[in-house]
């Protein structure tokens, strides 16, 4: 097929990014859409222009790296799937496709359509994890019993896979259902009861920091979530940060 | 020929590892403050070691490629992670789990690095539940098993198809909190590009920044590499796009011994190539076999048939199928191990019965199990004389039950139900069992360096278990390194902070900066990706699946042409001072190129068949297992440890001999 791309191009941090065409020819129904970029990165660097900056790693939707805006979606058409596993059948011949980078003030631009993430590992740093050092004189794994039904749902939140899709759809640029993903992992989990109060408030802290929105509940972030991380978890959040602030010493 | 000292401690197997935590030095708290160490890569080793090294005290520096510590590869693993807990009372133990995975590694691992990965295994599991790791459990709320990889006991812990994300972010979650704390201090975003060796002792890095280009010197007291392994250099692989062999090839140039880097882990069930724009190739869990029959034509008519469209496999009558594996191995079917189901399917489309339009392609096919699945579904259900439409509807949905998310991906990336028709699969380089040559305290040749997890070459011998590559990284990372790292340390308590002004910080940063100036000016034609391609092609084919003397001979010639071309005409855009791709992949691929040529080498030396790597001219030439790979114990039970002459192709072999003290050597036979 034949396509007309239209993508975001921006040097640098600092710079003005712009819209630029790029008409891409003979592109297979069975490339993924990163592989259809690969492609015309290759073209590019053998006409001696600058291939587009775009992340990705893992290409199994597993790693979170891999970040396009298309057509308006995070991830692009489809449901519970990662830019990397999106492949070009989903599009027709002729088609126009719109290649922006995830926009919020939290994540800067780069270059091109890469972006700063760094906001989310600062939010773990500051109460996603379970207080326990390496020790090699634990209790034994099934000393602590825990209800399958908890298990699988704190499965289910933990399942994030860190992208920003979340914040990059969102209205209001809130990283509520990452953050909720987290606290809510834990919160199900005995191990994580102990420091339920001061994670919560900790990691919400920070995501207010970090300058992300405030959630109203339009629930797109779980439309386009590769993961389909539920709503619940920003609804079991919500619980947790008003019982600590009304609870806290 | 010098002798390379694996430092293993005296005693019974089952006494050394804690004899050994008994009696080498150790750092007291106060000191460890003036420490700093220097962990490469935040895979399961990497976060798991610069975590519990921060929490001991010490004044951590982690580096990572990715944008986050979270996105390292281990994320990918799916199936799970073994441990030797024997909660199923199915008479596993420390021994037994040793065992299997000394035979596993077809006898070509160290015993006693082996054994004590299997005693530190339980550990792990007590370690990733306190953390709030996810695993799956039973309905009385205790920690679930499955059986993997041919092995007679259920071992494996897992946390669904994710099990390395969820160990992943375990390990990430420990490593933040350090990072809090102030006492790790994260460089993401940052590739080592050298080791800085002074007086004989490694003492620090040079790395990049990858989004403003500046060089940076980072001085240490030690560093440690968990940089993971060099599928890649196939090109295509099931590895992440950024997997490289860069930190350890720099360090093998700085005096690290490259051990067995022919040791190569295809793996059997991976989505097949579909055309030449092909970026990865994506894995479809080994759990697959246990249901699915692989099998090519009888004729190759209809192999060509199916390969021009003409017709589907479901047209291909039962009476015209060759279920090879069931053919050539009664006892062990479709389940034989990694490296022969690999081979099997190699063998069958080289001699031209692959079904797809690329010839490399073989069915695996769940028609079989989803009318056994379905009649068994009727008689649970009383239904009577059920029609061959109901008996299908039944046994697919049970098929869906089991592997409804593989199928689902499977669909998505080939655009055809697998439930409609056989699945094609192809095997694919998965792993790799070969890398930095280490001690029993993980350190390499090089004092102050030490490997962990996939990048060094201790454990998994010539072929890795499954659902054992997590079990080595957080191993060495959680349990190992925060011992031996200290009896290496417990003499820099007086050295003070590492100077980076000195001569050999200088010299490593020219000639990162060399290197980085030459691709920038080359002005060639061709971009990267060009010359990685052709020498991935070179690989898989001579230093694949089968090799074999003269085609490894040839491919050193063709290695040797793709680089020289390399250096002369590949074209590098834009600028070393901004976050610049193409010359990222240019340093890697230029790193690949070297190495290419030393697998080849070791290939060559090693004239018998052990594990991944199985040489043509190694096989059993009649008899029952005519065909097979055939070991040589008497001349090759050694590792093979490589040093670094200089110049690409020029390496000196070293060997350490492997004896085994418990296990007795036997051949591996499926038949």
């Amino acid at each position: 097929m034949k396509l007309t791309l239209k993508i975001w191009r921006q040097k640098g941090p600092k710079d003005k990014g712009k819209i630029v065409d790029y008409p891409v020819n003979d592109v297979s129904e069975d490339m993924s859409f990163l592989e259809m970029l690969d492609v015309l990165n290759d073209d590019l660097v053998r006409k001696g222009e600058e291939p587009i900056a775009f992340d990705h790693d893992c290409r199994e939707g597993i790693c979170g790296a891999c970040s396009l805006f298309i057509n308006g979606e995070a991830h692009g058409p489809g449901r519970m799937i990662t830019t990397c596993q999106l492949h070009m059948r989903k599009f027709k011949d002729g088609d126009t496709i719109h290649v922006e980078p995830w926009r919020a003030e939290a994540f800067p631009v780069i270059k091109d359509l890469a972006v700063d993430r760094g906001a989310f590992d600062r939010i773990q740093a500051a109460g996603g994890f379970v207080s326990v050092n390496t020790n090699g004189n634990l209790v034994d794994g099934n000393a602590l019993p825990i209800p399958k039904a908890d298990a699988d749902t704190a499965f289910d939140a933990a399942t994030c896979i860190g992208c920003g899709a979340c914040v990059a759809t969102c209205t209001n640029s809130s990283a509520m259902l990452f953050v909720a993903a987290k606290v809510s992992q834990f919160a199900l989990l005995p191990q994580g009861k102990v420091e339920a109060k001061n994670r919560v408030l900790a990691m919400v802290e920070q995501m207010d920091k970090e300058g992300f929105g405030n959630c109203s509940n339009t629930g797109a972030c779980e439309v386009e979530c590769p993961k389909g991380i539920s709503l619940e978890h920003i609804a079991r959040m919500n619980r947790e940060y008003l019982a600590a602030s009304v609870t806290k010493e | 020929m010098s002798k390379l000292d694996s430092k293993i401690p005296e005693g019974p197997m089952d006494r050394k590892w804690t004899d050994h935590k008994g009696h080498i030095r150790i750092v007291a708290p106060a000191n460890k403050r003036r420490i700093d160490i220097i962990v490469v890569g935040t895979g399961l080793a990497g976060a798991s070691a610069a975590a519990s090294l921060a929490e001991m005290g010490y004044n951590v520096k982690a580096f990572c490629f990715q944008d986050s510590a979270r996105r390292a590869h281990s994320i990918a693993a799916q199936g799970g992670i073994n441990a030797a807990k024997n909660y199923q009372n199915d008479g596993d133990s420390t021994f037994r789990l040793f065992y299997d995975t000394v035979k596993g590694g077809d006898y070509r691992s160290r015993e006693a690095n082996v054994y004590r990965l299997a005693e530190v295994s339980a550990n792990i599991i007590d370690q990733c539940v306190a953390q709030g790791v996810p695993f799956a459990r039973d309905y009385g709320g205790l920690l679930d098993n499955r059986s993997f990889g041919g092995v007679q006991v259920s071992r494996t812990f897992y946390a669904r198809g994710q099990t390395g994300q969820q160990l992943l972010l375990g390990a990430y979650s420990a490593l933040m909190r350090q990072v809090g704390k102030g006492a790790v201090k994260m460089y993401d975003r940052h590739e080592m590009l050298d080791v800085v060796v002074v007086d004989g002792k490694a003492r620090g890095i040079i790395a990049r920044n990858l989004i403003t280009g500046e060089i940076e010197r980072h001085g240490a007291h030690a560093v440690l590499l968990c940089t993971g392994g060099y599928g890649n250099v196939f090109f295509l692989s099931t590895n992440a796009m950024g997997s490289n062999v860069t930190a350890a090839w720099k360090a093998h140039k700085r005096g690290a011994y490259m051990a067995n880097p022919c040791y190569t882990q295809i793996h059997p069930t991976c989505i097949p190539v579909s055309g030449t724009h092909q970026s990865k190739l994506t894995l479809m869990s080994e759990s697959l076999r246990n249901d699915g029959r692989i099998w090519v034509p009888n004729t190759l008519e209809d192999a060509q048939a199916i390969r021009e469209g003409k017709k589907k496999g479901s047209d291909i009558p039962e009476a015209d199928r060759d279920y090879y594996l069931e053919r050539r191995y009664p006892a062990f079917g479709n389940l034989v191990p990694r490296d022969v189901a690999s081979r099997a399917a190699k063998e069958r489309c080289d001699a031209g019965f692959g079904v797809n339009k690329t010839g490399e392609a073989v069915y695996l096919d769940f028609g079989a199990a989803i009318e056994r699945y379905g009649k068994l579904e009727a008689n649970i259900h009383n239904i009577e004389n059920p029609s061959p439409e109901k008996i299908k509807e039944l046994g697919t949905a049970v098929v869906s039950e089991k592997y409804g998310n593989l199928f689902d991906m499977y669909e998505n990336i080939v655009g055809e139900n697998p439930y409609l028709h056989a699945m094609k699969i192809y095997p694919a380089v998965h792993y790799t069992m070969g890398g930095l040559w280490v001690d029993y305290n993980l350190q390499t040749t090089v004092p102050g360096l030490f490997a962990l997890g996939e990048a060094n070459f201790s454990d998994h011998g010539a072929n890795r278990l499954g659902a054992s590559a997590l079990m080595q990284g957080l191993a060495d990372g959680y349990f190992v390194i925060p011992y031996t790292v200290g009896d290496y340390l417990a003499d820099d308590i007086r050295t003070g902070p590492i100077d980076t002004k000195t001569a050999a910080f200088d010299e490593a940063e020219k000639a990162v900066t060399d290197r980085i100036d030459h691709f920038l000016n080359n002005k060639g034609t061709k971009p990267v990706d060009d010359f990685h391609r052709r020498l991935g092609k070179v690989m898989w084919d001579k230093c694949g699946m089968a090799r074999n003397a003269q085609g490894l001979q040839e491919a050193i010639t063709e290695i040797r042409q793709i680089r020289e071309e390399f250096y002369r005409d590949v074209r590098v855009p834009g600028s070393a001072s901004e976050f610049n791709q193409e010359l990222e992949k240019a340093g890697r691929v230029a790193d690949f190129l070297e190495l290419g040529e030393l697998m080849c080498m070791d290939a060559l030396n090693r004239n018998e068949s052990c594990g991944g790597h199985f040489r043509e001219e190694s096989q059993e030439m009649d008899g029952p297992q005519k065909g097979e790979a055939k070991r040589d114990d008497a001349n090759y039970a050694y590792a093979a440890a490589w040093e670094w002459l200089g110049e690409a192709g020029k390496a000196t072999l070293h060997k350490e001999e492997l004896t085994f003290d418990v296990v007795k050597l036997t051949q591996r036979s499926y038949k």
